[in-house]
């Protein structure tokens, strides 16, 4: 089936089955920062924006996407980098495999929330598993890197 | 030795890289044209394959290879990444037609696409003879099943295996007169503690790929922590030469010990060893927690005995271990639940220890952060709480009077001496962190939930000693820019950029002039890995060596351009020159030098190996929020003090002490491992399988207190397992505190306490 988006800024019109997911059809494509680390829903890795709201790729149909505006990290580089040297200079992002998903939350966070709480914080992510950092340097980086645009929590 | 970079917060070398989502790990750098391997898994715990039907799956199109144990190569091999003679015993075929535990490998499909694979492997018609598996790890030994009766089963070491018996392993040793010193107690206590084979659950699963290199050598890319051990694994599992085996480490996505076992790496190996083509796999996440590498589940005895005054005497301790299908790591994760408890306590008059690892129809364990510490340490530690409270002593204050101190002797951890540690000033530290004077036991808030705390102490080891060898090269390159090669495996912990602080403040350069790379084992010099607590430490070592070396060689070729006797010259890092004249040339020139016309590379190459592996050391307190109602609890504070000698990274050790107290929280209290009643695994999925959400990470309080190491690279111990050791019994002694109930069985869920608290209204 015909599926046409704009991936990143570009338009795309490309032939998926019916059944491929949004993340198979992203990796395909080349946005190789989207990953994968469970089968359930239960992760985050995979988060990618969809129409600017953040969605799980791995369970989200690519045609679903069809006409939509997709938005993975790749599309992101310059935000990506402003937020993460906050998570680099907590040396929170560790072994760095959740860190493209986390990020985009958190990019979505920060552009949905004004003066979010940390207790709005949490639960915004809390979809967003990480096993190396405990969470804490990515709670102080997100403080920090908020503080520094104005949204102070 | 100026400290420019040590000990502070140095940004990881590859963070940006990482943040900006580069494709640098295993799953991103697949070739184009490699096959997409599958694997068709036991639905058994215990089974023979009397036949396999493989005709179908082969026409499905696109299938290019269906193997089966008939393909497999025969030799029996052990997946553990330690250092040869392996105590793992070689007890595994790639494919065995005699099946031990479910999700054993049946048959492996290779195909054009993933689709195809899947399609293929239900296609495979197998016919099983169903055998009646053994589950329970407490009735194992001198089973009538027995687990592993093949002939060409193997132990290369002396660790008290019987396959007959289902025994992987049998130790013991005994410190004092111990019926002498419990007689002399006046409080004996004796309790069993039993834990889980948890899930490491590191982020990015198990994934390989693999392909023949230009050369005509199997060339293989892997998310593994142990690059020269896995070659050698190759080497043995698919019975070719090691020198025909190349092992390329990407960036890693988290391991914990996981990633110490070759346990995808075999499977795409052994597609293009029989097929030529590129092949890829990579493990769902189903897969990595069925056939992966978790903690050893263990039942712990304890028996412990103090006089009235709270000096702990003896104690005496068995671990059973369940190995599950295969002994990888069996024997030697059993022995620190021993060396890393018992040497807590300095007081100790008399100890014993005595272990026994089974094999069942279980999952194969592995290594865990901690690697059997973490086990032994919530028996003890939870032990000692007891202790504390049968004799009414402060926790805190039973430990003040027993634990080991700076200089002491530690017979329980083969007669090393305690070199460097501050638990004393760890403890006042976390006391008053915590104003535990004040909340010690607990106190009822007015919505009826209980906030109490709870307290534990811990250690690791750094490195395996005498075992673990390290070496590193430093080249001086033109311009004057270092290139450091390692060969242990940087797996998000940051041991490049702390190995490149190491290096900078030794060659008294810049951290950017110190490119590192890391591992190809065509190019790195050998490392054991990164596992034991080790890289810091060990690998630290190497680094200080090699760049001794290499000073002096720099001296020495500056010294000769400059015509003057070494002696007479010094290197400041960026120049060596003749002191009170105007002769010098820079590190620049020499780097230039070296590569124009002088035929002198300038590079050094060191080894390091420890005879002692001194212990980190820390204090862990807990205060929780429990709810009676539901018996829920949520951890809301955790002080961590640490000593882990001189701090390297000051970030990267406090984030690496957060991570492995959340990942100890999930130990403590949700995650689960439970069989059906055929043996198969139900927590397979983080459906299931509950690791915390930052939702229940609490608030963690890091601090550190660093002795001095005298063997250590500045000064340094290691960080990176010690850290997941005192939640469990942390958390178990404030659920104590909370309810007057001791919880001896991990995970302690809200159902088990809101029950027991039921029961003892009733009692």
């Amino acid at each position: 089936m015909q599926l046409t988006l704009t991936l990143n800024g570009v338009r795309c019109t490309d032939e998926v089955q019916a059944d491929t997911t949004l993340f198979t059809y992203l990796r395909e494509k080349g946005c190789l920062s989207v990953k994968c680390g469970c089968e359930t829903s239960n992760c985050g890795l995979c988060t990618v924006w969809l129409d600017e709201k953040p969605v799980l790729s791995c369970s989200v149909p690519a045609l679903r996407a069809d006409g939509k505006k997709v938005t993975t990290l790749e599309g992101l580089q310059d935000e990506a980098a402003e937020f993460g040297a906050y998570l680099a200079d907590e040396g929170a992002e560790q072994c760095g495999y959740c860190s493209p998903g986390f990020i985009m939350n958190v990019l979505a966070m920060s552009r949905e929330l004004t003066h979010p709480t940390e207790q709005e914080i949490q639960e915004y992510l809390a979809g967003n598993l990480c096993r190396c950092s405990g969470y804490q340097g990515q709670l102080r980086a997100i403080r920090k890197f908020l503080a520094a645009k104005g949204g102070c929590v | 030795m100026k400290r420019n970079y040590v000990s502070t917060g140095v940004r990881k070398k590859d963070a940006m890289s990482l943040v900006t989502g580069k494709p640098v790990y295993t799953g991103d750098l697949v070739p184009a044209n490699a096959l997409r391997v599958k694997l068709l898994r036991s639905p058994h715990a215990r089974a023979y394959i009397r036949s396999i039907d493989t005709s179908k799956a082969k026409l499905v199109p696109g299938v290019v290879c269906v193997l089966t144990w008939e393909d497999a190569p025969n030799s029996r091999f052990t997946t553990a990444g330690q250092t040869w003679p392996e105590p793992s015993p070689y007890d595994r075929l790639i494919l065995d037609r005699q099946l031990r535990c479910c999700g054993d490998p049946v048959a492996i499909v290779a195909a054009e696409t993933e689709q195809a694979a899947t399609q293929a492997l239900r296609m495979i018609q197998v016919d099983y003879e169903v055998q009646t598996p053994l589950l329970d790890f407490t009735k194992a030994k001198d089973n009538p099943i027995v687990v592993h009766p093949e002939e060409n089963f193997r132990a290369l070491c002396d660790v008290g295996t019987d396959a007959n018996r289902n025994l992987v392993s049998y130790d013991s040793f005994t410190v004092g007169n111990l019926d002498e010193e419990f007689s002399k107690c006046d409080v004996v206590l004796e309790r069993t503690y039993n834990t889980l084979a948890n899930s490491q659950a590191m982020m990015e699963p198990f994934c390989t790929y693999s392909y023949y290199d230009e050369y005509g050598r199997l060339t293989v890319v892997s998310s593994t922590q142990v690059p020269f051990h896995a070659r050698r694994i190759l080497s043995n599992a698919l019975e070719i030469p090691k020198g025909n085996i190349r092992i390329i480490k990407p960036r890693i996505g988290g391991g914990f010990g996981a990633k110490q076992s070759v346990v995808s790496e075999i499977f795409p190996a052994l597609v293009t060893k029989l097929t030529g083509r590129a092949a890829y796999l990579c493990y769902t996440r189903q897969e990595s927690m069925t056939n992966g590498s978790p903690r050893h589940q263990m039942q712990m005895q304890v028996k412990i005995g103090a006089t009235r005054d709270g000096m702990i005497r003896a104690i005496d301790l068995y671990a059973l271990s369940n190995a599950g299908a295969y002994g990888d790591h069996g024997p030697t994760t059993i022995g620190l639940v021993g060396h890393k408890s018992l040497s807590l306590y300095g007081s100790l008059k008399a100890s014993r220890f005595t272990c026994e690892v089974v094999y069942t129809n279980t999952m194969g364990g592995g290594a865990y952060r901690g690697y059997g510490a973490t086990q032994g340490i919530f028996a003890v530690e939870s032990a000692v709480n007891e202790i504390a409270a049968e004799l009414g002593i402060d926790p805190t204050v039973i430990r003040e009077k027993n634990m080991v101190k700076e200089g002491q002797i530690m017979p329980a951890y083969y007669g090393e001496t305690c070199n460097s540690c501050t638990l004393d000033a760890c403890m006042a530290a976390a006391k008053e962190h915590m104003n535990w004077d004040e909340k010690y036991p607990r106190r009822v808030l007015p919505n009826g939930h209980i906030r109490s705390v709870g307290v534990a102490i811990a250690m690791q080891g750094s490195g395996i000693s005498a075992v673990d060898t390290a070496s590193v090269e430093i080249r001086l390159n033109d311009g004057g820019f270092y290139t450091l090669l390692v060969g242990c495996t940087d797996m998000g912990t940051g041991c490049d950029t702390i190995l490149a602080q190491m290096a900078a403040d030794c060659l008294d350069c810049d951290i950017d002039d110190i490119s590192v790379r890391g591992v190809d084992t065509d190019q790195s010099p050998y490392d054991t890995g990164s596992y034991a607590s080790s890289t810091t430490y060990v690998t630290g070592g190497a680094v200080m060596k090699t760049c001794a070396e290499l000073r002096e060689k720099i001296l020495a070729e500056g010294a000769r351009i400059l015509g003057v006797d070494p002696a007479q010259a010094e290197f400041d890092g960026q120049k060596v020159f003749v002191p009170g004249t105007d002769k010098s040339i820079t590190r620049a020139e020499l780097g230039w030098a070296s590569y124009e016309g002088h035929s002198k590379l300038l590079t050094a190459c060191q080894s390091h190996s420890s005879p002692v592996s001194p212990p980190p050391f820390m204090v862990g307190m807990a205060e929780i929020d429990l709810d009676p109602e539901t018996g829920h609890v949520e951890v809301v504070d955790y002080v961590a003090e640490v000593d882990c000698g001189t701090v390297i990274n000051t970030n990267l050790a406090r984030v690496q002490t957060e991570g492995g107290i959340v990942q100890g929280i999930g130990m403590a209290l949700f995650e689960n491992v439970q069989y059906n009643e055929a043996g198969k695994l139900l927590n397979d999925s983080f459906l299931q399988y509950k690791i915390p959400t930052r939702l229940e990470a609490g608030t963690i309080r890091v601090n550190f207190h660093p002795s001095y190491e005298p063997t250590g690279p500045f000064g340094a111990k290691s960080i990176g397992e010690l850290v997941i050791n005192t939640p469990s019994p942390a958390i178990a002694d404030a659920i104590r505190n909370a309810t007057g109930l001791s919880f001896r069985n991990l995970p302690i869920r809200a159902e088990d306490i809101a029950l027991a608290i039921e029961r003892q209204k009733h009692d």
